[in-house]
């Protein structure tokens, strides 16, 4: 019931639904072929026809923010998941681990990692395997790593001082099996929280990407393009640069609004304190 | 009759002050790519020649605004009954930059560092045919031929071919030293060249006192740069989408002139597909042009049918031959095997025609079943992977040299024709003097590559200059890459 108090989990979970329904219907219909130019109706004024206008090639804006979502969502999604995914269980085993060298080697490790701005790295990897949309994803998947490890082995760190964990210990259970039966779903909570602002961070990074020609390479529509393309338009054309640009504001506040209202929802020791 | 000349300029110049205000005397020009550095007579790089072509640098001859062929250091010239002996008579009370005199030895310097064994001249063919140069007395210069060639003027004109000063070579690359009416001053590397008027100058005396060049990659930057009047000219302008704003405001003049630059699709003729004519006949006819056109420049271009400037005399329409024919393409398709299509890469350079004339032709060749993989490369990647590299199916690139369809002699070049036929004409026409009969080889060199259907040919790009409404004297074409401002003034 707590959920639903909260106004930023709402009006953040709307504008995301917002933005991931239309990724999602993009698979199945979108107005118009976002790979087909239609020169002829170049730069026209959002209408009735074509609801945001058209861009320099006569393509249909709307189309294209749909489809642009989804790369958006595929991109930083996946790169999430990489992040999570190598992520939780160095820090589990940093954790689990703690003072040993397993230990120091990850957590350097990771300091080496988070030492250099994340786009930067990212910027260094598409420019070593080259532009694309797979390249993106684990550039910015690398740079999730450390996030969660670090994340991890700190709330991990307290439980393991914890009676619980003491008792599954006396019980005989070995280290991994207590990590991941014990400490992982006490850790979850957090997990969801950063992953949301995680996720924001990945779709911006994109978005990032993209504009600098580094991210998922043309027809593939993607926000970044569409607003490094309109860039020269913007005097006559401005909706070929509000459009994108709204859609990533939109998207990312819509996501960091979320995981406030989230963490707010999730966290317990906020929980005790409003009760 | 240069004093009257001169005296003549200045009781003008007075009146003119006289009746309004002094005119202003410098000028800020601004183009989109700075040059690596400053000697036109080792490297390949255009914005060299942008820079200091004609203002810092002069050769035997030059490029007039037309195009044509004019007296520069030389005054006139002897040419022997055999075609064989050129003796050049030069200027007199001609001064290099640094106070020394020039001389015939100083050509003669020039000519052979420029063909030297060692050269690391970009343009060494121009003076393949050279024999000898020799002093005959300080202001005579001869130069003899191992054959006839047809085109020794006109090479000399050309920006690799400027005198330069010896005692001044070991500096030229951040400190050039010529002959022109500005002098370099300045270069703050990333921002500006500046550039100062020649008091001894021996020819007409420019309006200008300085100069700047500005250097302004950036498509939107360069749009704020003029609307803000931070600049008084860019020549190149790089977003055509922007020039119906210019035209619309009285503050400014829009000239849009031709250059000699061929855009091309390139096609990898020894790689598969691309080895089989059909495929690049196919390939050809799926092509619309007005649609890159209008798409890609906003309107700027003219079609081509052929490697080969449509504003030149020669120039031969073959537009028919790769005219947009989808039904042609897929049956051509299908003879060659490859109803299906076939999927290849398409490796596009930063200019914007390139960028967006790529996305156009991907969707295009769509159409008859041809997928690209569109990968966006910055310059020296894509000199690296496909003009040095030949990793490439499918390229666009505009060819900016002037008469540069000889390229297609060379079996090494990017894309790889240099089939024999073409060689033998190129070969003939290199020998060829007579005007009638350069011209009918000229023509046979265009419709065998357009037969063949090397590459796709696609437009002539166009060059816009924009420029503050009261400067007059800019050169609108670029027969040469250049920025020629020996000629300009303000008009108040």
């Amino acid at each position: 019931m707590t959920l639903w108090y909260s106004r930023n989990l709402l009006l953040g979970g709307t504008l995301s639904l917002f933005f991931a329904a239309l990724a999602l219907i993009s698979f199945v219909w979108t107005p118009f072929d976002v790979e087909s130019l239609n020169i002829a109706a170049k730069l026209k004024p959002p209408g009735a026809s074509y609801w945001l206008g058209t861009d320099h090639f006569g393509r249909d804006v709307f189309s294209m923010i749909m489809v642009g979502a989804r790369t958006s969502i595929a991109v930083a999604l996946v790169a999430v998941g990489i992040g999570m995914g190598v992520g939780v269980p160095l820090g589990l085993t940093a954790a689990a681990r703690k003072g040993g060298w397993l230990d120091e080697v990850i957590m350097r490790g990771n300091d080496l990692i988070f030492a250099f701005p994340s786009l930067v790295i990212a910027i260094l990897i598409t420019a070593i395997a080259g532009p694309g949309a797979i390249n993106a994803i684990i550039a910015i998947g690398i740079f999730n790593i450390p996030v969660f490890a670090r994340l991890t082995r700190g709330a991990a760190l307290s439980l393991w001082e914890r009676e619980f964990i003491l008792a599954a210990r006396v019980c005989g259970k070995s280290r991994t099996r207590i990590s991941v039966e014990h400490i992982l779903p006490n850790v979850t909570n957090l997990l969801i929280v950063q992953g949301t602002i995680q996720f924001s961070l990945g779709i911006l990074a994109e978005a990032g990407l993209s504009y600098v020609g580094l991210g998922a390479q043309p027809p593939t529509p993607s926000w970044g393009r569409m607003l490094a393309e309109a860039q020269t338009m913007v005097s006559f054309a401005p909706h070929l640069a509000l459009v994108p640009g709204l859609a990533i504001v939109l998207t990312v506040l819509g996501l960091n609004l979320m995981g406030d209202g989230l963490r707010d929802a999730l966290d317990p020791r906020i929980r005790v304190a409003r009760t | 009759m240069k004093r009257l000349n001169l005296g003549a300029l200045a009781a003008i110049s007075i009146c003119a002050g006289a009746a309004v205000h002094a005119a202003q005397t410098d000028i800020t020009v601004a183009m989109q790519l700075e040059p690596p550095h400053l000697d036109p007579t080792s490297a390949a790089a255009g914005a060299i020649d942008s820079v200091l072509y004609s203002n810092v640098f002069e050769g035997l001859t030059r490029f007039d605004a037309d195009g044509a062929v004019i007296p520069g250091l030389a005054s006139d010239w002897e040419i022997s009954e055999d075609g064989l002996t050129y003796t050049f008579h030069l200027q007199e009370g001609v001064t290099f930059h640094d106070g020394t005199e020039f001389e015939a030895s100083d050509v003669k310097f020039s000519l052979d560092r420029a063909r030297a064994e060692d050269s690391t001249n970009a343009q060494k063919a121009l003076f393949e045919s050279i024999d000898s140069v020799e002093v005959v007395d300080p202001l005579t210069v001869r130069v003899t031929l191992s054959q006839p060639i047809g085109a020794l003027l006109f090479n000399l004109a050309w920006g690799d071919a400027v005198i330069v000063a010896p005692e001044s070579i070991d500096e030229i690359k951040s400190r050039p030293i010529g002959t022109g009416a500005f002098k370099f001053v300045n270069w703050v590397q990333g921002d500006r060249i500046e550039m100062q008027r020649n008091t001894d100058y021996w020819g007409d005396a420019p309006a200008l006192e300085t100069a700047t060049f500005r250097f302004i990659s950036d498509p939107s930057a360069a749009f704020a740069s003029v609307m803000a009047e931070d600049v008084d000219a860019f020549v190149g302008f790089p977003a055509p989408e922007n020039l119906p704003q210019f035209e619309a405001d009285p503050r400014f003049q829009v000239l849009v002139g031709s250059t000699e630059g061929e855009t091309i699709l390139a096609m990898n003729n020894k790689q598969p597909p691309f080895d089989n004519p059909l495929v690049r006949e196919a390939v050809a006819h799926a092509i619309d042009r007005q649609a890159i056109i209008d798409g890609a420049m906003f309107g700027l271009g003219t079609p081509i049918g052929t490697h080969f400037a449509p504003h030149n005399p020669d120039y031969v329409d073959l537009i028919d031959l790769s005219n947009y024919d989808l039904e042609k393409s897929r049956q051509l398709l299908a003879e060659a095997g490859m109803a299906d299509g076939f999927t290849t890469t398409l490796k596009l350079p930063p200019p914007s025609y390139a960028r967006r004339g790529g996305e156009i032709i991907a969707a295009q060749l769509r159409e008859v079943g041809i997928q690209t993989e569109i990968t966006n490369l910055e310059w020296a990647q894509w000199l690296e992977e496909v003009f040095r590299g030949k990793n490439f199916g499918l390229s666009i690139v505009s060819h900016t040299e002037p008469m540069d369809i000889g390229i297609y002699a060379r079996p090494d070049y990017y894309f790889q024709y240099g089939k024999p036929e073409f060689a033998a004409i190129m070969e003939t026409l290199n020998a060829e003097t007579d005007p009638d009969a350069r011209s009918a080889l000229l023509k046979d060199a265009q419709r065998l590559i357009s037969e063949d259907h090397v590459n796709g040919y696609l437009f002539q790009l166009a060059f816009p200059t924009i420029a503050n409404a009261k400067i007059e004297g800019l050169w609108k074409n670029q027969p040469t890459q250049a920025t020629d401002l020996t000629g300009v003034r303000w008009t108040e």
